[in-house]
């Protein structure tokens, strides 16, 4: 056992992956010298040379056309976008080659590579810095898309996302990269991909979440918990492919959901959740589903930004209508 | 800037220097350039005649195409165009498979295990990008194999064309571009795409070598690429070719080549028909005879016939099949569509009554 938290669990898993498979190489801009802008990749260069720890040219395209290659070629390289705001320049890499080369090669080529993203605000960064816009990945045919919200989850999605044979988009939220800190073993594990975990167990009220957003319903639901209210917290963990079933056995037994995003509310992930709770839950509700998210804006700067994050206290009010109508 | 025009063959036919395959070898690669000419031409017929979806012509290209191709080995890798089905077939990707694939069919896009060619690109550029990493992974596995990526004019203007220059000039990755610049990218003469005086000199802002050769010319062609392709294989990184060349047709069965340019021109360009310029230089050489001629070309069409016979005779895929090659493993929700659409209805709305 090892306590880390969730930048040194990622790094942790990185660098066994590294060791046990010589064709697993990290990219991306100074992932290197200076192990990543969020230390994330730290000592990895030292540990496995810079053939396999490669610093690229400020070059978002390049980085995911190149490591899309080496996948066909037979490598299982880990690209990293610096920040998911600059992730867009690689996006036509990602819709029209790396999540559809299977498809378009009936399985006679595969790219099995890993793309790393940081994302998510609360951080008071820049412009551009702190976008949660995993609809457009999880939008995408061919891709799988997951998200840790801790230490434990992080390492072991991250060594299935290299086990994976398919393309995995690994989002890292950024905010909890140092926040929190968790026993996990020291040997390589995986976490399933494609399934949910109960990260509260709770019977008035389920809640639905990802990521950064974890720490905000945990919050929401020790508050709730003062009021009376027993929130149940799925942390999903995994969004392409989804665990319905898990979601559902969770309203099933409540009658009550609130789904959780920091991403913008249109056109965003609740209203999946939400059509897939009318479909195959819908008269074991007792309330509408209600959804707590960001807003339809530009993500607001520094001084701004924790109007638009989803807050617990935003999150206890909507759990509230629902227990009270 | 290496901007000499590399010739070895006149549009006459008559050779300068030494060739450099003997004639057999040439022989050889006259015959593909004749049956890639045919299959061409079929693909056009095909269109029309409402068999083929679309079809892109290469017609004028053969030379460039089939000269370039030859300069592989056994498990080179070609990341190649929509518009470069004569390399692709020569580095073995079949006919068959490249008109199941014109004819809207994804198996077409399953070349045989051990050809390294992987399906032709639509979108414009990015797949450079997939040769520099394909290069890179072999070296990297320490496996002796390069890759040679083919693109047309216009995709130098996109920004995976400066992209995967640079990332192949700073790791001197083992791959070879090759554009063929066909003088349009649709109707956008060469001349507005760049202002660059030629596309080979883009390579100097790359750190490595930009060569410009005469794409209508069989022998300059194999050549250059030769020399690239041993470059890149003994560790010596990029080379950046230009092969000027010209597109007969048009852009593809969709557009008419008279809104946008000059019938002389393409008379102009006719008369550098890289076919006939290699047939007058096996003629020359004795090597060339009409009833060769002939019988060459009843036993290509007769296998591009059997491959349109059998890509035509391939029953349509399942409708359950879309679903199947979308993961190694399908999704839970992938099978619950699949089961949608063939047949079992909808399985989701039920509520949960």
């Amino acid at each position: 056992m090892a306590t880390l938290n969730v930048a040194q669990a990622i790094n942790q898993g990185l660098d066994q992956a590294l060791a046990a498979d010589r064709r697993v190489v990290v990219l991306g801009e100074d992932v290197g010298r200076t192990g990543g802008v969020f230390r994330v990749t730290d000592g990895l260069l030292e540990r496995h040379g810079e053939d396999r720890v490669i610093d690229t040219p400020v070059s978002e395209s390049g980085i995911v056309g190149a490591a899309f290659g080496m996948a066909v070629g037979g490598l299982h390289p880990v690209a990293e976008m610096q920040f998911m705001g600059f992730s867009y320049p690689a996006y036509d890499q990602v819709v029209s080659h790396v999540s559809r080369i299977r498809n378009r090669s009936r399985h006679r080529f595969t790219a099995p590579l890993v793309l790393r993203i940081p994302y998510g605000g609360g951080i008071g960064a820049a412009e551009h810095h702190s976008e949660s816009t995993e609809a457009i990945y999880a939008h995408v045919p061919g891709l799988k898309v997951v998200v840790p919200s801790t230490p434990r989850d992080a390492k072991g999605l991250l060594l299935a996302a290299i086990a994976d044979p398919d393309p995995v988009v690994f989002l890292e939220p950024i905010r909890l990269y140092r926040a929190i800190k968790e026993d996990l073993p020291e040997e390589p594990y995986e976490v399933p991909i494609g399934r949910a975990t109960v990260a509260r167990e709770g019977t008035d009220v389920t809640v639905v979440a990802w990521g950064a957003m974890l720490r905000e319903v945990g919050k929401a639901a020790d508050m709730l918990e003062e009021d009376g209210v027993n929130a149940e917290v799925i942390d999903l963990r995994s969004l392409v492919p989804l665990d319905t079933e898990a979601v559902m056995e969770s309203v099933r037994k409540t009658g009550r959901a609130v789904i959780v995003h920091e991403a913008p509310r249109t056109a965003g992930l609740a209203g999946e959740l939400i059509a897939l709770i009318q479909e195959r839950a819908l008269y074991s509700l007792q309330a509408p589903v209600a959804r707590v998210t960001g807003w339809d804006t530009v993500f607001p700067l520094k001084r701004s930004e924790h109007h638009y994050l989803p807050s617990p206290e935003r999150i206890v009010a909507a759990a509230k209508r629902l227990v009270e109508s | 800037m290496a901007e000499e025009l590399a010739q070895m063959l006149t549009p006459d036919g008559e050779l300068r220097g030494e060739p450099p395959v003997d004639l057999e070898a040439t022989r050889h690669l006259y015959r593909a350039m004749v049956g890639a000419r045919l299959f061409d031409r079929k693909g056009t017929a095909l269109q029309k005649q409402g068999r083929l979806a679309t079809y892109a012509p290469f017609e004028g290209q053969e030379a460039a195409q089939i000269g370039s191709a030859a300069a592989l080995r056994g498990d080179d890798w070609l990341v190649a165009t929509y518009r470069d089905a004569a390399a692709m077939w020569f580095r073995g990707y079949p006919w068959k498979l490249l008109l199941l694939w014109r004819a809207g069919d994804e198996r077409g896009g399953a070349p045989p295990e051990g050809v390294n060619v992987l399906p032709p690109s639509i979108t414009v550029g990015a797949h450079m990008l997939h040769a520099v990493g394909l290069a890179w992974a072999a070296k990297l596995l320490g496996q002796d194999r390069i890759a040679l990526t083919s693109f047309g004019d216009g995709a130098t203007s996109e920004g995976d064309f400066h992209e995967a220059m640079n990332f192949a000039g700073v790791y001197q990755v083992p791959v070879v571009f090759l554009c063929q610049n066909n003088q349009y990218a649709i109707s956008l003469r060469r001349d507005r795409q760049t202002a660059s005086p030629t596309i080979a000199g883009k390579a100097e802002a790359y750190g490595f070598p930009g060569v410009l050769v005469d794409g209508n010319d069989l022998f300059a062609v194999y050549r250059v690429t030769a020399d690239a392709v041993g470059r890149a294989r003994a560790g010596g990184g990029p080379t950046l070719i230009e092969a000027l060349t010209y597109r007969l047709g048009p852009h593809t069965t969709s557009d008419d080549p008279g809104r946008y340019r000059d019938p002389a021109e393409e008379a102009t360009w006719r008369e550098r028909d890289p076919v006939e310029r290699v047939r007058r230089y096996l003629q020359r050489q004795s090597a060339w005879t009409e009833e060769w001629q002939r019988e060459i070309e009843n036993e290509e069409a007769a296998l591009i016939e059997q491959a349109v016979e059998e890509a035509e005779a391939l029953p349509p895929q399942e409708p359950g099949q879309i679903f199947e090659a979308m993961f190694a493993e399908m999704t839970p929700q992938l099978r619950e569509q699949q089961q949608e659409l063939s047949g079992g209805g909808p399985v989701t709305p039920t509520g949960d009554r």
